[in-house]
């Protein structure tokens, strides 16, 4: 193999000096392409266009998203496709830290941002779809004037208290797996932005206590949150999966739902991914290896989410439930059908284009692929909540119905408030982590070294060198 | 007699500042133990961290303590919230449930878990506080500090130490 072809393997050139690395990642706080400030422009155009129609909802009341008994399937469809968005991000950071991937470390942070966002605007759809926002502090369990108390037999409540565990357990965790970048941007910035990072850091200073209790507390808080983001999904489906409902009543639903939030989250990442390496320059730092690393990912997930799929209906069908087959067939055959014909084809054929290293390393063609495949995960959601509505057990129900302008303007304008507070964050935060690609490039080089010297005790190649060279420190790395 | 001076060499290479450590576990310098040296360094980084020996953290009896928490204390919070305030009829159905407020407690232990986790952090790696006046900046980039709180006496013979192992600086505070 080439010199060539080697550097291109690279996950990271492990010759990148640390005040390199400082300067590049800082620099994003300060330096983005134009293309960062058109996209807070789109993100301010959609986030007004929804925020516009919920005032005119909030005024002229439900009817506006139709008056028809499921005006909230689009709604409860956007929040399900949110929630899923937000999986990929705290869970695969999570696992592959315990597992000790370190591919991860120039990714995670934007990730886990992405987690944290998402569920943020996840949560406007369940006050939005109830119309009368101003009663949702009803499902808060306190201590009641009006004689009620919420019921905790309902998966609905359950929602509730695993999303805000959820937001609460990311968020922190982002905090603090980002405490020595705040510390390191405290030490290299000035004005409000030094103050800021300041406060934030907590006065970090890096010594052995506290690299190792964070060691320990950012280990602990990861394995919480593998079980934690798969119990969330799979009480988001049991708000229908509990229900008698043809259609919802599946048993395979849990992990359904966690292969889809996996695969749209999966999906996302790529996206932001190459928008970020587009913005900053990161080239050095989001590389190709990288991409091809999540690309196989999300390839995996995706046959994994059609394996369920296929589960799922072959269910229905040897079920034996009228009802249940008969919402199957109205799927494949009736109103939805080019729904569900283009969710298969976005989420289960589609990434075969996955499987070629050519397209995994052409950036527009992933581009594409990453904004259709979570096409398809949104119509996936759209697939669970709308045809069962249309053919529930209630006949006064029955029918098909399609959104109005008003409730596509806010499913908009939640990817406006989406992509706003992630820009923002990227601006504001340092969205790599710099001390763990910092480690990342000291061991690879270590490791390499010692590969070589290895090598040179063998017969192999020269050039051996020991493990602490002083090559390193010339290169600016202690 | 009262350690009253601090110093801080800053190194540019892991091991010379791992060798420095080892000398000072080996009484080179007379009266200082490991148990004077702290370490402030960029990078997480056990191998260096080894040669400062055993220093216990005790971060997991947080999250024990905040499991147990959350599991029980959400348990009797909403069984007996349950218990006293529903009032929507029931149907013959038990009026706490287990089953469902298992969902409930599962995730109060999460959340336990994780914000105990977080005080036990805080409170290990006592934070939130100040850097400090020996702190260096340059550990954010890409140096390696050690810190010695030693006796009077014992400054300059420790910051031969520093120099015999190639420090950088070496700066020097005393105590008011």
């Amino acid at each position: 193999m080439n010199q060539n072809a080697l550097h291109h393997d690279k996950d990271i050139r492990d010759d990148l000096a640390w005040a390199q690395i400082n300067k590049d990642i800082l620099k994003s706080l300060e330096n983005p392409r134009r293309g960062y400030w058109y996209s807070i422009i789109v993100c301010l155009i959609l986030l007004a266009i929804g925020f516009t129609a919920e005032v005119i909802q909030y005024q002229q009341g439900m009817g506006m998203s139709k008056n028809h008994p499921h005006m909230w399937n689009l709604y409860i469809a956007t929040f399900i496709f949110w929630i899923g968005m937000s999986h990929s991000g705290t869970l695969l950071s999570a696992i592959l830290h315990i597992v000790h991937a370190d591919w991860r470390k120039p990714i995670y942070r934007f990730a886990e941002a992405m987690t944290t966002f998402s569920l943020m605007t996840a949560l406007l759809f369940p006050v939005i779809h109830l119309g009368r926002l101003w009663n949702f502090y009803w499902v808060i369990p306190y201590i009641p004037s009006r004689g009620t108390w919420p019921n905790f037999r309902s998966p609905l409540s359950w929602d509730g208290f695993a999303i805000m565990t959820y937001l609460t357990s990311s968020a922190l965790f982002l905090y603090v797996g980002m405490l020595p970048d705040l510390a390191i941007a405290r030490d290299n910035t000035t004005g409000w932005r030094k103050r800021l990072y300041s406060t934030l850091s907590l006065g970090w200073r890096g010594d052995d206590r506290q690299w190792r209790v964070f060691r320990k507390a950012y280990m602990l808080m990861a394995i919480f949150l593998i079980p934690l983001a798969v119990s969330v999904h799979s009480i988001v489906s049991s708000d229908f999966a509990m229900s008698i409902m043809p259609g919802w009543h599946v048993t395979t639903f849990p992990p359904y739902f966690v292969a889809g939030a996996l695969y749209s989250g999966c999906a996302a990442i790529i996206t932001l991914f190459i928008l970020l390496r587009y913005y900053f320059r990161w080239e050095e730092y989001m590389t190709l290896a990288i991409l091809e690393k999540i690309c196989k990912l999300t390839f995996a997930i995706a046959m994994m989410w059609t394996y369920l799929n296929l589960v799922e209906f072959a269910s229905v069908w040897y079920g034996h439930d009228v009802y249940a087959k008969e919402v199957l067939w109205g799927k494949m055959t009736g109103a939805y059908a080019p729904a569900f014909w283009s969710m298969m084809f976005f989420g289960s054929v589609l990434p075969f284009t996955l499987a070629f290293q050519k397209l995994r390393r052409h950036i527009p063609a992933m581009m594409a692929v990453s904004i259709l495949l979570n096409v398809g995960m949104w119509l996936e959601r759209w697939m669970i909540v709308s045809p069962t509505l249309s053919e529930s057990f209630y006949p006064w129900a029955w029918g098909v119905m399609w959104p109005t302008i008003t409730s596509w303007a806010i499913v908009l304008g939640s990817f406006g408030w989406f992509g706003l507070l992630f820009l923002v964050f990227v601006k504001i935060f340092p969205s790599v982590s710099m001390y763990e690609v910092k480690e990342m490039v000291y061991h690879r080089k270590l490791a390499r070294e010692k590969g070589v010297a290895h090598g040179a005790v063998h017969g192999h190649a020269g050039g051996a060198q020991p493990a602490h060279s002083p090559s390193m420190k010339k290169e600016g790395n202690p | 007699m009262k350690k009253t001076h601090r110093i801080l060499g800053l190194f540019s290479n892991f091991d010379e500042a791992t060798n420095a450590i080892y000398d000072i576990r080996a009484d080179k310098v007379r009266g200082v133990s490991v148990d004077d040296v702290t370490l402030i360094s960029p990078i997480e980084h056990p191998e260096v961290e080894e040669a400062l020996g055993d220093r216990p953290v005790y971060v997991q009896f947080f999250t024990m303590f905040g499991g147990l928490f959350g599991l029980i204390g959400s348990w009797l919070w909403i069984s007996s919230a349950q218990a006293t305030f529903l009032v929507q009829p029931q149907g013959g159905k038990a009026v706490v449930t287990l089953v469902s407020n298992f969902v409930l407690n599962y995730e109060m232990m999460i959340l336990g878990s994780v914000l105990f986790t977080l005080l036990g952090f805080l409170a290990g790696s006592r934070l939130p506080s100040k850097p400090g006046s020996l702190y260096s900046e340059k550990v954010s980039l890409d140096q390696i500090g050690i810190i010695l709180e030693l006796e009077q006496n014992q400054v300059e013979p420790a910051k031969s130490l520093f120099r015999a192992h190639k420090a950088l600086e070496i700066r020097e505070e005393a105590n008011k």
